[in-house]
């Protein structure tokens, strides 16, 4: 530490190389601790649960050709039966949506049937008695839906379902004192109450863009058989054999009745696919951005090597003059090592601060969330003690000038 | 004298691999990254028809009211009764209207399962509008729309499925379970963005494969296949009658318009038609409309998804992370060679002649650090599919336009970086240099 005075007056004649070096630190942090940042919130979306229980569970589009667009009832009655006949399978729904599907139903729901707007948004997935079952979501309140009380309907023309089943984020939201069983629903613009029969322990919406952040958990069960041409079925295979279901249901579907499309393309995955396709990018960008923090913190390494490199074959002199006057060779490591902390410091504090106002510009871009505390001070720590390593190499070469080089003239 | 320099610049970044090494890498990531961010953008941000682009106009009318607006915003799309109007007033050279169908193709050859096609219902001027090129035939005229006519435009791709790319015009497709006479082939014709049709969010979309006329869709109650907004608290309808008379928008029109005083006449139509509706009693608020042509119209929709901008401001930032430090490593290279300098200065080269060996060694990084960013750049492209969905990762590809703007960026951005530490190296004095010798 007694070093310092005499570092400073030494940078001063290195002006350029010191300001590039905290430049460079400063930028890095910035850009580091934002990626960082980005990272980890795409990671948290990655790794938000849907609810259901995800092996064994499959999902196939249909769509039937040359029915009447909402005279599909029996013919989803007919592929069902079929399934369900098939060997592997545990249960199946027909459903209009599902978690992570990417497109379905939403709505405002209210618990005042005066209310002008809505309390809650949330998804509606329109399904029956075999929905809880073929998704593998917990009932933790209530009960399921019966057999008679489900309906069939025209998309275009839902009616209000006199019973209903909630999600627990939206049971809570909706009630907050946490007795919302039993309890009703307005649901759109309905004058006609629904009744909260069950509450689930968790259903995520069909989206996972940032904009349905707000309702992600938000779900509604309505016992609704769709008479829509288009359906989901979602498939619950008895363990260890989805493989074989896999094969066997779109099969079966078009034994049944040949007049159907099913989409060459994603029209039969596994639940592990569907979960992969809606977080490739998310997963994507954490990886882009990993790969460009590696890198950037390699290349800023490098600077570091190369300049400390150079003001050190400047110095040989000197260095060997102080080891000639007495200097151990642990004080020039730490001269060095010290030097870098210095202006490592400096370029820090400079980071972190653009890394703030990056941030914050950002957030008004792109509606992103605002930056904390410890992604800059774990920023702070790592380019410091990148710094320090990667002076170490240049600074023990230092130590080992000997002390004749005071007599040579380079 | 310039090959002299280059030699002296060979001879010199031989002498010192390691701190040439760096810089290489250094230029190499940073250009690499920043290309591989600029293709997607340039892939999701381009001009999709940039012939036209000043000249076509999507209308958009308020017909809910200010308390279901979005920041004052209109809806994106138009619902069946003021689409209609437009078309009926006929106030632009060219108009159309448009929605998207996804319709079942049944082929003739019975074995044959029966697959979707995705495209258009639209009036006859969407292909002179937007240009649409053909393969076979042509689009359909205003006589087929008046008419409500079962003709079809496909796609090559469909045509080659169906017919093995024969010329099928005149024949008839089943799509559904209506027949049709096909007009027009297109050839493979697929904007991107594909402006038209932002409502739907089918921006990235694969290209359509069938476009039928609008009046003959409606006439069949061919419901839409995009998107359908009924605002927050309107209700779809009970059935298709009440569907059409209510507000949901579902329906993206576009106009021509050629000159600046047919844009201000529109516009004027368009405030007066609000007007007339207001005395009328449908809307009870001032005229709220826009008219965006396909620039205004694709920055409005956000045609560029965040993740793209976002990787975008990291890449330029990473390069000019890399250049400071190019700059850093330039200066040590440089410096260390002061003695050099001063024996070449006292020999009588003068400023103008360091600076020429300088910068031409810089340039020659430059030039590596381009080659090493282009085999960076072309492994990263493999990269976007992991990043982007496919449909945007297609687009962005590694041609000569982008070869070239590699190379040049390097070597120019590493030229740029040169000129402060070949100034320190022109400032050496050679006295000084010589005198410590």
């Amino acid at each position: 530490m007694l070093q310092i005075k005499p570092i400073l007056a030494a940078l001063k004649r290195h002006k350029a190389g010191t300001v590039l070096i905290a430049l460079q630190i400063a930028l890095t942090l910035a850009i580091v601790c934002n990626a960082l940042f980005i990272i980890s919130q795409r990671l948290d979306r990655v790794h938000r649960p849907t609810g259901l229980v995800e092996s064994d569970l499959m999902a196939i589009q249909n769509r039937f050709v040359g029915t009447e667009e909402n005279n599909a009832a029996p013919l989803i009655k007919a592929d069902l039966v079929a399934l369900r006949q098939l060997p592997g399978v545990q249960d199946v729904v027909a459903i209009n949506s599902y978690p992570l599907r990417g497109g379905g139903w939403s709505t405002g729901v209210r618990t005042d049937v005066d209310a002008k707007d809505s309390k809650a948004h949330t998804t509606q997935y329109f399904g029956d008695e075999h929905t809880l079952a073929s998704m593998g979501v917990r009932l933790v309140e209530g009960r399921n839906f019966r057999s008679d009380e489900i309906v069939e309907a025209d998309p275009q023309a839902i009616p209000d379902p006199a019973a209903i089943i909630v999600s627990k984020a939206l049971a809570d939201k909706m009630y907050p004192d946490g007795h919302a069983l039993g309890k009703t629903l307005y649901i759109g613009d309905s004058k006609k109450p629904s009744t909260i029969v069950g509450i689930v322990e968790r259903l995520q919406v069909p989206w996972n863009g940032t904009w349905s952040d707000s309702f992600y958990e938000n779900s509604l069960i309505q016992p609704v058989q769709l008479t829509s041409a288009f359906t989901n079925y979602l498939i619950r295979a008895k363990p260890g054999q989805l493989g074989d279901v896999l094969k066997a249901a779109p099969a079966a579907l078009v034994k049944v009745n040949r007049m159907r499309v099913i989409p060459s393309d994603r029209g039969v995955r596994t639940f592990a696919e569907v979960r992969e396709h809606a977080y490739k990018g998310d997963r994507g960008m954490a990886i882009l951005m990993g790969v460009v923090c590696l890198v950037l913190l390699g290349i800023t390494a490098a600077g570091i090597v190369g300049l400390t490199s150079f003001w050190v074959g400047q110095r040989r002199k000197q260095i060997g003059v102080r080891r000639a006057l007495g200097a151990t060779k642990h004080d020039i490591l730490s001269y060095f090592l010290t030097e870098n902390l210095l202006i490592g410091v400096a370029g820090v504090v400079i980071g972190a601060l653009l890394a703030i106002a990056m941030n914050l510009w950002l957030v008004t871009q792109y509606e992103m969330a605002r930056l904390s505390v410890p992604y800059v001070l774990v920023g702070v720590a790592a380019l410091l003690l990148l710094g320090q390593g990667a002076t170490l190499a240049p600074a023990m070469r230092a130590s080992r000038v000997s002390p004749v080089e005071a007599t040579r003239s380079v | 004298m310039f090959v002299h320099n280059l030699r002296l610049g060979t001879h010199s970044l031989r002498r010192n691999p390691l701190l040439t090494a760096l810089m290489i890498m250094s230029i190499g990531f940073g250009v690499a990254a920043s290309m591989v961010t600029y293709a997607v953008f340039r892939a999701v941000s381009g001009d999709p028809i940039p012939q036209k682009s000043s000249q076509l106009f999507a209308p958009q009318i308020d017909n809910r009211g200010p308390q279901y607006n979005r920041e004052g915003e209109p809806p994106d799309a138009l619902n069946y009764t003021d689409a209609m109007a437009l078309m009926r007033a006929h106030k632009a050279p060219r108009q159309t209207l448009l929605f998207q169908v996804g319709l079942s193709v049944t082929p003739e050859d019975s074995h044959r399962m029966p697959f979707k096609a995705l495209g258009y219902a639209t009036y006859g001027d969407f292909f002179p509008m937007f240009d649409v090129p053909f393969q076979y035939g042509n689009g359909w005229g205003a006589e087929q729309d008046n008419g409500r006519e079962p003709v079809v435009v496909i796609s090559r791709a469909l045509n080659q499925k169906l017919f093995g790319g024969e010329n099928s015009v005149g024949r008839r497709i089943t799509l559904e379970d209506r027949q049709y006479r096909i007009v027009g082939v297109t050839e493979n014709w697929d904007p991107k963005p594909r402006f038209f049709d932002m409502f739907s969010g089918n921006a990235y979309a694969d290209p359509p494969q069938v476009y039928i006329p609008f009046t003959y869709a409606i006439d069949q109650r061919i419901d839409t296949y995009g998107n359908n907004n009924c605002g927050s608290d309107g209700k779809r309808g009970d059935d298709f009658d009440s569907w059409l008379r209510g507000e949901c928008v579902w329906i993206s029109p576009w106009v021509e318009l050629n000159t600046a005083d047919q844009v201000q006449a529109y516009r004027q139509f368009l405030d007066g038609y609000a007007e007339e509706q207001r005395k009328a009693g449908r809307f009870n608020w001032a005229p709220n409309n826009r008219l965006r042509d396909v620039h205004a119209w694709l920055e409005h929709e956000h045609a560029v998804p965040p993740e793209s901008r976002i990787s975008l401001s990291l890449a330029l930032g990473f390069l000019v992370i890399c250049l400071v430090n190019t700059i850093g490593l330039l200066l040590a290279k440089f410096m260390r060679r002061a003695p050099e300098i001063g024996v070449r200065r006292a020999l009588g080269a003068s400023r103008a002649d360091i600076y020429h060996q300088f910068l031409a060694e810089a340039a020659m990084v430059g030039f590596a650090g381009g080659v090493l960013g282009l085999v960076l750049t072309g492994a990263g492209m493999f990269g976007v599919g992991l990043v982007f969905e496919p449909q945007i990762a297609r687009l962005a590809h590694l041609d000569i336009s982008l070869v070239l703007l590699t190379l040049l960026l390097a070597i120019t951005a590493t030229v740029l970086a040169a000129f402060y530490p070949t100034w320190r190296a022109a400032q050496v004095q050679p006295a000084w240099q010589l005198k410590s010798n």
